[in-house]
């Protein structure tokens, strides 16, 4: 398991790197935390002749509150979002969820930027930034332009991203305070990709559900928002039935694979219960 | 006697010998990143090898180009079946008498079966190698469904088997069958059947899983033309076996050969056979004449060196009504894959299997295996398992929880009621084996008191009514588990490897000033063999364990030994070393009696030495003896102070244990909870307790992998759909239960210091403990058996088929 | 394939090399520097055998380029001791606990339990499993290894290290 021969370039602004992208085209491919695209590298799945590694970037570091919005550099690690006070008193699910990826030592060097531009959809991040209405800034040689996160997925490895843009940045509008969260998410063991998982951000007004949004892992070839399910639950005190509504309608838009963590049957209907969790467990978090 | 003479105690603690849970004198190097491991190897001009393999379960070759990797700097060449063909190495035995391929010849039979073996200047040209060698297959329908394996139309994979219609076992009844092994009474055991007043039948699998020790399978030849010498550094779990197959096959005189086993990264039976790596790179290096390294990757490992279990055992016992069980049954369909690449015994295709009457008094049984082919991966190695007695625990544990359920029954109570007695040992089972000590009910009964299985019990109930009111949606299992295994193969008359018996061997020498040097046959993959042999030459001699270097795995030092698996180390070396200690100790006493002026038998031993009976100041140290016995031997004595013992055990041992297991499962997910694992071993005479309890808590967490998850599983395709450490369950600290140990002390009765092995009691015990908790977690819903493994998914679907959610 | 100059400090020491842009960190530092107490278990980011300290994180040197670590401060497990030459609380620690077994993971996991003590010095027994769940060990069943953690970080804040009754 030897990855393939290949040029390394370590531009130190963004521009350069776009630039880098851009005459290179296809042959090229950034490098981030590197922990998807190095093993399919030894694997020989992926065989760039370019990698442009984004680390010695300072413009791609960095969290930062703007107004009512928290932007985060691509470049940020997992364990950069743990240990920043920004985002467990703004958005703590973020730091919830980023718990619950790989390990310590890959959240050491996997960054947002990979998580959310790569187009895995096992990755947990993509989801999340879709239930919080996140924007990403994407920067190519005609200029930046910034995507709904809703927007970007496209398929299995498909993105918005065009040849030779980069992933640069990414806005998330900071949820009211006292909104409850949950990201629900069953896997077999440390280090796994989701058998389902749910993101779930509302508020409440009067004991009643007031605005609600639903994100879904791994249940289908891009991350989804399970839009009628969280419509069923809005104006509603989240009863048992309403509960079950819900979860058959998030249930409804799954279509996941078979693979070693189950057959589609079993994942939906997990994906199913880990929506009605995570509303469950996000409804007593509101404040 | 002064003050400063130390006290008994004083002298016993200095020797650190039996029963001291003396700290291990391997971690000074492992803790510091000072292990010598076969890849930290690096030899003068070495190349590198690394493997073509096939994409497909099951095709025709029909062309293998290695001219584009020709092209490829560094790398120097591309080996084939044609190029072994010109040494008559394209196909090398197997352990279980078949043959397997070492490079594809004519056709492949299982996905990522070796091809083409490149060879380069480094590991990353030899990769680059693999992926320009140019192969063009002829896909077959490849066979993947064991219980397909015998039907009329089944694919023909072994055409090298065309008209044979006896296998190294006996007659084969079909194309893709390998072998039939019956054992006991079926006349006596089919009456006990029809006059049963109730009978279970169950077909009961365990599914094909992996050894995957940290480091994988990996070795370095170095063929030295001028001297016409072959080295070998390798990852063997057996290196003297290693040599002798390789002088067998490769026709190099045995005493040019010289095998290697520096530290291995764990082996737990993955290390015991012969790959074709280590043959490529065998024939690599004789055809460049310089060091070839082989190192496999993970997927490779996982894909390729063996396999373990894939044992489908239809199981029946007969009972009375009251709960006495008259009578076992027992067929295996024994999935083997491309070629029966067994390590067993040769006698025992199917390893010891036939211990699967358990700990339980059968009148009678009877036992019959099929051995068949599939296009799988080659096996199945005994897995932290004494010959496949890890199948045989699971078929008769799962098999009296089934009876007890039937009966309506408490298995523990099924249990207690059926135990071979203490006054029956030695005890002959009805599938051939003589027990030889056991205590089962005191183990059993400790454990129930230990965990308050009473309690349990009422908990579980209350749980149970509490689901049925709707009130939980999480059920409850007890898992007992109470195992009987056969280690420590083994006696000459039944048990041996291509013909060498299987004793092991140990060399003692003592130097003039009471520090020496002991070499064993066997070799340790983390057992801490360097630690614990010298304890016992410690307690049998009277010299200090810290004064004692265990050397182990070089052929050339190291006296003739079968090497370390199937838990024989300690039954087999073990005794070996107390006879080799005894026989010095006997030459010391003739020392001590010359220099002490008295007769022999006038001496006695004590601690580290020898007194005058009645005279107790008149003593001589062992220390002092060591260099009386390069000083001043009596006349006509040879001088020095060294012995060699070769142990042909009599028998072999037979540890027990009580496991329990409580586990919580959600049904609407299928995730389960361990809430408590309790395990009581009985090993007989207790070495070092601590490493006892590394190895007991190291065997139940494979055992927990295997049983809730851990599994090798093909597509229909024959595709491995498990084939990394990301779909491979390996657990980590997160899951992995807290581990209770505890312990009894049943001797060994023919064991020169009463030791039986306990490497592999864990994983032979915990299984069943595993699967019973979550069987019987579902059995109050109407089920009888659930397969394993019991990942969450399955967990769930039992639940549903069970009717949970309608 | 041209190769790349590369300089870094490593345990201590400046070091530098030849490298190709694509020579994975876990090569250099075996194959080039000689250091092979870092292994490679299982090459997919899982085992974390291959771990060792750079700039202050835990990292899988098997997935990541040696070009990457240009300039980077790297300790390996050949770097554990204490200045004096004695040995780290940990290796220790996992001696006296019986940590370890056959010893293949037991560098990474030492490497990765330094970090983790260093950012959490008194970590409960939870902490600690998630701490190491990037770390495969396929002997001990990390039970001792828990324990051999908790006596170094006794050892290490100066206090008694108490065992759980056995």
């Amino acid at each position: 398991m030897i990855p393939g021969p290949f040029s390394y370039h370590r531009p130190a602004t963004v521009a350069d790197a776009v630039k880098l992208l851009s005459t290179m085209g296809d042959e090229a491919r950034p490098l981030a935390g590197g922990h998807s695209l190095v093993p399919m590298m030894k694997l020989r799945l992926a065989t760039p002749e370019h990698l442009v590694d984004l680390h010695g970037i300072d413009g791609l570091k960095g969290i930062r509150r703007d107004g009512n919005t928290v932007v985060i550099g691509a470049m940020i690690t997992l364990h950069q979002l743990l240990a920043s006070d920004e985002i467990a008193k703004s958005l703590p699910i973020l730091h919830e969820t980023a718990l619950l990826i790989a390990d310590p030592q890959v959240r050491y060097r996997g960054t947002i930027g990979g998580n959310v531009a790569n187009g895995d959809p096992g990755n947990d991040m993509p989801a999340l930034m879709m239930t919080l209405g996140a924007s990403y800034r994407l920067e190519g040689k005609s200029g930046a332009r910034d995507v709904a996160a809703s927007e970007f997925y496209q398929g299995a490895y498909f993105t918005a991203l065009e040849p030779g843009e980069l992933l640069t940045a990414i806005s998330i509008p900071v949820p009211a305070a006292g909104h409850g969260y949950a990201y629900e998410k069953l896997k077999r063991k440390v280090g796994d990709y989701a058998t389902a998982a749910a993101a779930v951000v509302l508020t409440m007004a009067g004991g009643k559900v007031a605005t609600c949004k639903i994100g879904l892992t791994n249940l289908s070839e891009t991350p989804l928002l399970a839009e009628d399910a969280a419509k069923a639950v809005i104006g509603t005190s989240l009863d048992a039935a309403t509960l079950k509504k819900a979860a058959a309608a998030a249930v409804a838009i799954m279509a996941p694979a078979a693979d070693a963590r189950g057959p589609v049957e079993y994942r939906k209907h997990v994906g199913g219960i880990m929506v009605t969790r995570a509303l469950q467990r996000a409804a007593g978090r509101v404040g | 006697m002064n003050d400063m003479t130390p006290t008994r105690e004083q002298r016993e603690a200095k020797l650190e010998g039996m029963g001291c849970k003396r700290k291990r004198v391997e971690d000074i190097r492992f803790t510091q990143g000072k292990g010598n491991y076969v890849d930290d190897l690096k030899l003068p001009g070495m190349l590198h090898g690394d493997f073509v393999r096939s994409p497909h379960a099951h095709a025709r070759v029909k062309s293998i180009n290695g001219d584009e990797a020709l092209k490829v700097p560094g790398v120097l060449a591309v080996i084939t079946a044609e190029t072994l063909k010109t040494v008559n190495l394209a196909w090398m035995p197997t352990l279980a008498g078949d043959v397997q391929m070492v490079l594809a010849d004519g056709k492949v039979l299982f996905q990522n079966q070796e091809v083409a073996f490149v060879v380069a200047t480094d590991r990353y040209a030899a990769d680059d190698g693999i992926n320009k060698v140019v192969v063009e297959y002829e896909p077959l329908p490849p066979l993947i469904d064991p219980f397909k394996a015998m039907d009329k139309d089944a694919p023909v994979l072994r055409e090298d088997l065309a008209g044979k219609t006896t296998g190294a076992h006996g007659p084969r009844k079909h194309h893709n069958h390998i072998f039939e092994w019956t054992v006991g009474d079926k006349d006596l055991t089919d009456a006990a059947f029809r006059k049963a007043d109730v009978t279970i039948k169950e077909m009961i699998s365990y599914h094909r899983t992996h050894p995957s020790p940290l480091e994988t399978c990996q070795c370095v030849c170095s063929f030295d033309k001028i001297k016409g010498e072959l080295s070998i550094w390798g990852t063997f779990q057996a290196p003297h076996v290693i040599r002798t197959v390789v002088a067998l096959i490769a026709k190099i005189p045995e005493h040019k050969i010289h095998v290697i086993s520096p530290d291995i990264g764990g082996g737990f039976g993955n290390k015991v056979g012969a790959y074709p790596g280590y043959i490529c790179a065998a024939v690599a290096s004789i055809v460049t004449g310089k060091p070839v390294k082989w190192v496999e990757d993970r997927i490779e490992n996982l894909t390729a060196t063996s396999f373990a279990r894939d044992y489908h055992m239809t199981t029946e016992i007969a009972s009375t009504r009251e709960g006495k069980v008259t009578g076992l049954r027992v067929h295996v369909l024994a999935d083997h894959g491309a070629f029966d690449a067994c390590a067993d015994p040769s006698k025992w295709p199917a390893g010891f299997f036939n211990i699967v009457t358990g700990s339980y008094d059968f009148p009678t049984a009877h036992l019959s295996v099929d051995g068949i082919y599939t296009n799988k991966a080659p096996g199945g190695v005994a897995y932290r398992c004494s010959f496949r007695v890890t199948e045989a625990a699971y078929c008769i544990e799962r098999g009296m929880d089934i009876l007890a359920q039937k009966l309506g029954m408490d298995p523990a109570e099924l249990r207690l009621k059926n135990f071979i007695k203490p006054e029956q040992f030695p005890y002959h089972s009805a599938l051939g084996w003589e027990y030889d000590s056991g205590d089962y009910a005191t183990a059993m009964r400790k454990m129930m008191e230990s965990v308050d299985y009473a309690g349990l019990r009422k908990e579980q109930a209350e749980k149970r009514a509490a689901f049925k009111r709707g009130e939980t949606r999480e059920i409850m299992g007890l898992g007992v588990s109470f195992f009987t295994e056969i280690v420590g193969a083994g006696p000459s008359k039944n048990c041996d490897i291509l013909g060498i018996a299987m004793f092991d061997s140990c060399e003692i020498r003592l130097h003039p000033t009471g520090a020496g040097i002991a070499r064993v046959g066997t070799k340790s993959q983390g057992q801490g063999h360097e630690t614990t042999w010298a304890q016992i030459i410690a307690t049998e001699i009277g010299i200090p364990a810290d004064d004692i270097m265990v050397e182990e795995g070089n052929t050339d030092t190291a006296p003739y030994g079968l090497g370390t698996y199937g838990s024989r180390s300690t039954p087999v070396a073990g005794a070996a070393i107390a006879m080799a200690a005894r026989k010095i100790k006997a030459k010391a006493q003739m020392i001590a009696a010359y220099k002490l002026e008295v007769h022999e038998d006038d001496l006695e031993w004590d601690i580290d030495g020898f007194r005058v009976k009645g005279l107790p100041e008149k003593t001589m140290s062992m220390k002092d003896i060591c260099w009386a016995a390069y000083n001043s031997v009596p006349p006509g004595m040879e001088p020095g102070l060294e012995a060699v013992s070769y142990y042909d055990p009599p028998n072999m041992t037979y540890p027990f244990g009580a496991y329990i297991c409580v586990m919580n499962i959600d049904v609407d997910t299928g995730v389960y909870k361990i809430r408590r694992f309790y395990a009581l071993d009985d090993c007989g005479t207790r070495i070092n307790p601590m490493i006892i309890e590394g190895q007991v808590h190291g065997g139940l967490t494979e055992a927990f992998a295997i049983a809730m998850g851990q599994e090798i599983r093909y597509d229909d395709d024959g595709n491995v759909v498990t084939g990394s450490f990301m779909d491979f369950f390996m657990p980590t600290a997160v899951e992995t239960p807290h581990w209770e140990t505890d312990f009894t002390v049943t001797p060994s009765p023919h064991h020169p210091i009463g030791a039986k092995g306990v490497g592999e009691s864990p994983n032979v015990g915990g299984v069943p403990a595993f699967s019973n908790a979550v069987n019987d977690a579902f059995s109050f819903l109407g089920s009888t058996h659930i397969q394993m493994p019991h990942d969450f998914w399955r967990n769930w679907k039992a639940a549903k088929n069970l009717g949970v959610f309608a | 394939m041209a190769k790349t100059h590369v300089t870094m400090k490593v345990n201590g020491a400046e070091v530098e090399g030849l490298v190709e842009p694509r020579t994975l960190l876990v090569h250099f530092i075996r194959e080039n520097l000689g250091l092979t107490g870092t292994h490679i278990g299982c090459e997919t980011t899982h085992c974390g055998a291959c771990t060792v300290d750079i700039d202050g994180m835990s990292v899988k040197s098997c997935t990541m380029f040696a070009v990457q670590a240009q300039g980077s401060d790297i300790t390996t497990i050949e770097g554990m001791a204490n200045a004096d030459g004695s040995l780290h609380a940990l290796q220790e620690g996992f001696r006296m606990m019986h940590g370890l077994q056959c010893g293949f993971c037991t560098p990474g996991m030492i490497v990765r339990a330094q970090r983790l003590l260093k950012e959490n010095p008194s970590p409960t027994e939870e902490e600690i499993r998630m701490g190491i769940s990037g770390n495969i060990c396929r002997c001990t069943g990390y039970q001792n290894i828990v324990r051999a953690i908790q006596y170094a970080a006794a050892r290490i804040n100066g206090v008694e290290f108490k065992e759980a009754a056995e």
